[in-house]
């Protein structure tokens, strides 16, 4: 398993992480190495084996469609890097 | 003071040997003593602990309290912690001041517990030498040359050293009972859902598990009767009664069947470590075990898999850090994409790229099958050879890790050989099981752990198995000399 430069940019691109020119190299390096050790999975035979969902095969809970939690804008809003008016501000997305 | 145990520091309490105030003073002592060498704690909260320790001491003075009342603790930085720097080892929480508390934080507030502060860690706990924390790597104490492991390493070199009496882990693919080994402490993972995840910061969240770190098994139930219970805040914690996990410490093993996995004792385990756990497996014999030997055929594909299922999981969930809502946030950003990739990319280190980009490409269109789906679908045999082994034994046991700690920079350049270094752990998580590690001798003067599976919910099993090991051997206390 190998991956190109092109390949590197495109799953940084996918995981909206910014990478640089000088670093995709050992990025291509690394992630090689490690699909290279996953590739090991694809020896076993999984015809007709279920995916395991839950280490103890419950389902998942389910509880009533209530409020539960109570508004805490402000105090949930003290740590973010720009608020206005109780929103989140973000560069502007519509010309 | 400081080689006493949780049970003895609350009898000291309780016979007003020294208030809660002055163990507190004494611990944050030595962590300005000691810890500068270290680097075990991110954040130390002295006057937070000074002001528990006063509510614990009218408490006490008043009768009331539990097995924790006025006891401090550290916390791993994993757990949000209402009004404290909750980093998790990372730049990108570097200014996140948690809004809420974790349910393990409440639990311990609740029983009274003293926060010493929050403790180092590999980078959103994706290591194994706590190499990748943003804050710095932290000491092993038996060699300062040598890794604490990871990623709870904070937490188990601030208990090895004895500046803390006890602290918190977690573990995805052995972040508790690999440093617990490598540092010479008590460590238990517990079964998937024993323990609330709320609040704790997700890495992959089908295997994380919270536990305690601590210097013997006793310290252990101690701590898990705390931390263990349904949690109506986590989907996936089970509505199970939590036992006294003391209860059963005493029991006699005879009659104890042991399963030792043969492909935990091949290749690549080092034979000075395969020394110390047969001798750990004798005294287990002269205690009235018997032993089998069983197989775990698909033990060779638990690391791959696991660096399908974690990454993609952590892929998922560390897309909430986008650099809008919390956390870090790059300088001007041009545009909303912008904002995404540099705030991300600036804010995580490689080692969490590396996983996210991994994640990222086993989830992108097409590949969901061959990675994501065959993955879980190896996970199930994997769970499935437990499931046999533990029709004909009651526990597993084995060496934790294949080597002592290794020092710095090591395996510092291939991402691959520091994985390999969670062998014995990782299937552990993928079939949600509960694990112990505990001191089992020393190997070129570095600890070494021995690992005991149990079966799901048998946690008072693996303590009652460690407590009595630790009744006939006295690897469990000793500790590295300078700290004694």
């Amino acid at each position: 398993m190998s991956l190109e430069k092109a390949d590197v940019e495109k799953i940084a691109h996918l995981a909206r992480l910014q990478i640089t020119e000088p670093e995709i190299p050992e990025y291509a390096r690394n992630l090689s190495s490690i699909l290279s050790l996953v590739e090991q999975m694809s020896s076993v035979d999984t015809t007709g084996i279920t995916p395991m969902a839950h280490p103890l095969e419950v389902a998942q809970r389910l509880r009533a469609d209530v409020v539960t939690e109570g508004n805490q804008r402000e105090k949930f809003q003290a740590i973010a890097p720009a608020t206005e008016n109780g929103l989140f501000l973000v560069p502007k997305v519509i010309e | 003071m400081h080689n006493k145990t949780l049970s003895e520091l609350a009898q000291g309490l309780r016979e007003k040997a020294f208030s809660s105030a002055e163990l507190t003073q004494y611990y944050l002592d030595r962590i300005q003593q000691h810890d500068g060498n270290l680097n075990s704690f991110i954040t130390v909260t002295p006057e937070r602990a000074l002001a528990q320790a006063k509510a614990a001491d009218a408490l006490l003075a008043a009768g009331k309290g539990e097995a924790l009342t006025g006891i401090p603790l550290a916390q791993k930085d994993i757990f949000c912690t209402d009004g404290v720097r909750t980093s998790c080892g990372s730049k990108m929480l570097d200014n996140f001041i948690a809004p809420y508390n974790a349910t393990v934080i409440e639990k311990f507030n609740r029983a009274g517990s003293v926060m010493l502060g929050k403790t180092n860690m590999d980078e959103f706990a994706m290591g194994s030498s706590n190499e990748t924390s943003f804050y710095g790597t932290v000491k092993n104490p038996w060699d300062l040359q040598a890794v604490p492991g990871g990623s709870s390493g904070g937490s188990a070199a601030c208990v090895a050293a004895r500046i803390a009496p006890a602290s918190t882990g977690t573990d995805t693919g052995g972040s508790i009972r690999q440093p617990a080994a490598l540092c010479g402490i008590t460590g238990l993972k517990p079964t998937y859902g024993r323990i609330s995840r709320y609040g704790m910061i997700a890495f992959a969240s089908s295997l994380d598990q919270a536990g305690p770190m601590t210097r013997n098994a006793e310290d252990a139930a101690i701590m898990l009767n705390t931390m263990a219970g349904f949690d109506a805040r986590d989907s996936t914690c089970l509505d199970k009664p939590v036992p006294d996990y003391t209860a059963d410490l005493d029991n006699r093993l005879q009659g104890l069947k042991i399963g030792l996995p043969k492909e935990y004792f091949a290749e690549g385990l080092d034979g000075a470590m395969a020394s110390a756990i047969d001798a750990a497996i004798k005294e287990y014999q002269k205690l009235g075990a018997t032993i089998k030997e069983i197989s775990l055929p698909n033990t060779h594909l638990a690391v791959p898999t696991y660096y399908v299922i974690a990454p993609a999981e952590c892929s998922s969930n560390l897309s909430r850090m986008d650099g809008v809502r919390f956390g870090y946030r790059c300088e001007n950003p041009v545009d909303l994409e912008d904002l995404y990739k540099r705030s991300r990319g600036e804010g995580f280190g490689e080692e969490v790229k590396r996983r996210i980009m991994v994640g990222a490409y086993a989830l992108s269109a097409g590949y969901y099958d061959a990675y994501y789906l065959k993955a879980q679908q190896i996970r199930q045999l994997i769970s499935d050879d437990f499931k046999k082994a533990f029709a004909e034994v009651d526990v597993i046991m084995g060496p934790t890790t294949p080597e002592p700690a290794f020092n710095f920079g090591e395996k510092g350049n291939d991402p691959v050989s520091m994985y390999l270094s969670d062998i014995y752990t990782i299937a552990v998580n993928l079939a949600g099981l509960p694990g112990m590690s505990v001191p089992a001798g020393m190997v070129n003067g570095r600890p070494a752990g021995l690992q005991i599976i149990g079966n799901y919910f048998d946690e008072a099993r693996l303590l009652n198995v460690a407590h009595q090991y630790q009744q006939v051997t006295d690897w469990h206390q000793q500790g590295p000399e300078k700290y004694l």
